[in-house]
């Protein structure tokens, strides 16, 4: 190990298809778990997919496989928790791989954890976002703005995370009951804000509210594999993490 | 050999329950100490659970779909000699001596010391009836349980609030404050499954690639319920865990076994008469035998001479089942739960009673073991305790026929008078029955056969059951 303990690595992937992105996590799971690598944040962008939770129910995917692989939509089974999802360009992934032995074997107080990620990360765009006690997530007023699913692999390695709707085309929702909530809105960091914001711009306020939220004494801002060599962010990071928490 | 408990663990604070999603070992598979075994879903977060310990899957208790409680017991490890069974022989190796009696590589396990110590004699047998100490694990939590070994509380005094029953740390804390027992102090949860050696990566496979060789499993295993449009002023509620169980279990019972049913109006003026002569002696022995138990006792015994009916098609053969467990269904209001009273035929018709008192009132109170649920090979369902005059009902999957019961009511009937022989009007009470059964294995004829046996059982009824 060469990193100072309460290190977290943030990888920034770009585009990655759903099924290359569930095999990373599954590597990451057994390194994180063997040791091999510190608590890792993916952060990424899929294309059109729509994903079914383990207490996902068919009929929240509404439209049929056909008509979904006719709009070039993929359907998976994803091994996390929660029901049904979309996701797709414009949508800012987060996928923590964290060893929550030492402080967060609750799986309850680490899906709070990642409500406390998302609620700070939109406190850095003025935003008043809040929790919902009966329903996972975190909504703007009524309509819901990020999705959460979690797996806990052995040995407490977390996986899946969060999708925050930057500037997803939120039409791509009506081809699901998202989360199983029917006649709930969904909403994007752009229609909250009235203006454009990318994945890419929301990136460093989520980085940075993992780092508060989890109390990272330091974040690498790694290369897409992971390796050191283009280290930034780390005092960005830092400094977004302390505006935030005061 | 030992055989090692694997509890729903404590996956935090506030989480009284978890769903089995996927069992990631079969019974008889080798399992390596903190190897995952199975998955649990809860709210919004699939978990692995590893194995407390080295050796074999020996039991699966809980099924993929179903929620237990934190605690309850979801399966049994096999230990040593099991462990050892599934290795290779070698010839070189000096073979155990059988018994058990050598040392097992893991056999510790790594469960919570148990709050209420029982005889070591009993720690090793198996098939024992469910112990006192289960019962306790079923009923609270490990930090519920150390909190009361603390205060040197019994937990099975304490009124549960919580999930099935169950006796929540509010609960207990409050019960040590109100009770004057030494004030505990409440330790910390205790430590969840430690790292994992060696463990599979997670096998995400895209579903839905539509093979042919799976279309009879699906069409026997998966449900789509179609989705309405909703209208303004309509409100729209997520399904909770045991509808959204049934409406599945209904789908799929009436898709796959073709209902016939049968019906026969039944006389209860003998069993009337039994019954208000036994109340008083009943009632001394702590028993309240219903008509339903009447019923219920009649079907054990008549049900003997029909094993057709208590059997179920299982792919192309049949399966006579080799005792008779009576599903009882129970009106939870809302929801519906099967209790089972097993082995019914070996029970007196007191004993009976007892148990549908005992089962109907736990499972009104969500206090149902996973085990009391299953393993019905017959099933009674008495829609005439709300005034219904007759059903129809769904026959369970996996059993043949259930028996509807309607409303029991004076009626005008013919009979033949017993001293002039002529036809005569009588007040009597009566009652019609309905037979739902699968006609792939039960033909009408059976059926006819086995309402006409009950009927005459009920209407000139032993004294002596």
């Amino acid at each position: 190990m060469d990193w100072p303990e309460r290190t977290l690595a943030v990888r920034r992937l770009g585009r990655v298809e759903y099924g290359e992105a569930l095999a990373l996590q599954a590597r990451l799971v057994q390194q994180r778990r063997r040791g091999d690598i510190p608590d890792t944040l993916l952060l990424l962008e899929h294309s059109h997919v729509v994903t079914l939770g383990s207490s996902a129910r068919d009929e929240h995917v509404l439209l049929s496989r056909d008509e979904l692989a006719g709009r070039g939509i993929g359907l998976y089974r994803a091994g996390r928790g929660g029901d049904v999802t979309y996701h797709g360009p414009g949508q800012l992934v987060g996928y923590p791989v964290l060893d929550l032995k030492p402080d967060r074997r609750d799986l309850h107080a680490y899906l709070r954890s990642i409500e406390g990620v998302l609620l700070r990360a939109l406190a850095a765009f003025g935003l008043e976002g809040r929790r919902d006690t009966s329903a996972t997530g975190v909504w703007v007023n009524e309509a819901k703005v990020a999705a959460i699913g979690v797996r806990v692999s052995s040995g407490w390695i977390s996986s899946h995370g969060f999708a925050l709707n930057a500037n997803t085309d939120l039409s791509y929702f009506s081809a699901i009951v998202p989360c199983g909530l029917a006649g709930r809105p969904v909403t994007s960091l752009s229609q909250l804000l009235g203006r454009d914001l990318a994945p890419a711009d929301a990136a460093d306020a989520v980085a940075a509210a993992v780092v508060a939220e989890f109390g990272y004494g330091a974040a690498n801002d790694c290369g897409a594999d992971g390796s050191r060599r283009h280290t930034r962010a780390v005092s960005r990071a830092g400094a977004a993490t302390v505006s935030l928490s005061a | 050999m030992s055989r090692i408990e694997v509890p729903m663990p404590q996956m935090g604070e506030s989480i009284a329950e978890g769903t089995v999603s996927k069992w990631l070992k079969k019974p008889g598979e080798v399992v390596e100490r903190d190897e995952p075994v199975l998955e649990i879903s809860t709210d919004k977060v699939d978990a692995e659970i590893p194995s407390p310990a080295a050796g074999t899957l020996a039991e699966i208790l809980v099924a993929e779909g179903e929620t237990v409680e934190v605690g309850a017991i979801v399966a049994y490890i096999e230990s040593g000699v099991g462990a050892q069974d599934a290795q290779p022989a070698g010839p070189e190796t000096p073979s155990a001596t059988g018994d058990g009696a050598g040392p097992a590589p893991h056999t510790a396990p790594r469960a919570e010391p148990s709050p209420v110590p029982e005889p070591a004699a009993s720690a090793d047998r198996p098939a024992a009836p469910e112990s006192r100490e289960q019962r306790l694990r079923t009923k609270s939590t490990p930090v519920v349980r150390r909190i009361a070994e603390e205060a040197a509380v019994d937990v099975a005094m304490v009124a549960g609030t919580g999930h099935l029953g169950r006796v929540t740390k509010q609960d207990i804390l409050s019960y040590i404050d109100d009770g004057g027992t030494a004030p505990a102090t409440p330790s910390a949860p205790t430590p969840p499954p430690a790292p994992v050696a060696s463990a599979q990566p997670p096998q995400p496979a895209p579903s839905f690639a539509p093979s042919p060789d799976s279309l009879w499993e699906r069409f026997h295993d998966e449900v789509e319920h179609p989705v309405f449009p909703v209208r303004e002023g309509d409100r729209v509620e997520t399904m909770d865990k045991m509808r959204r169980l049934t409406a599945r279990h209904m789908v799929l019972a009436k898709r796959i076994a073709p209902h016939v049913h049968s019906f026969i109006e039944v006389d209860f003026s003998a069993v009337d008469r039994i019954r208000r002569q036994n109340r008083e002696h009943w009632a001394a022995q702590g028993a309240r035998v219903s008509y339903t138990a009447f019923v219920a006792w009649a079907c054990a015994r008549v049900l003997r001479d029909f094993p057709s009916i208590n059997a179920t098609v299982s792919g192309n053969g049949v399966i006579y089942r080799g005792s008779v467990n009576l599903g009882m269904a129970v009106d939870l209001d809302p929801g519906l739960i099967v209790p089972v009273v097993h082995d019914a035929g070996n029970l007196s018709l007191a004993g009976i009673g007892k148990q549908i008192v005992d089962v109907a009132e736990r499972a009104r109170a969500r206090r149902l073991a996973p085990q009391e649920i299953q393993g019905g090979t017959f099933t009674i369902t008495n829609p005439g305790v709300l005034g219904t005059i007759v059903g129809m009902p769904v026959i369970p999957k996996g059993t043949a026929a259930i028996l509807g019961t309607g409303a029991i009511e004076k009626r005008v009937v013919v009979l033949a008078d017993p001293k002039s022989g002529e036809d005569v009007m009588a007040i009597r009470k009566r009652a019609y029955f309905s037979l739902g059964y699968d006609h792939r294995l039960v033909d009408g004829a059976d059926a006819a056969r086995f309402l006409a046996q009950l009927k005459a059982l009920l209407e000139d009824f032993p004294a002596e059951a």
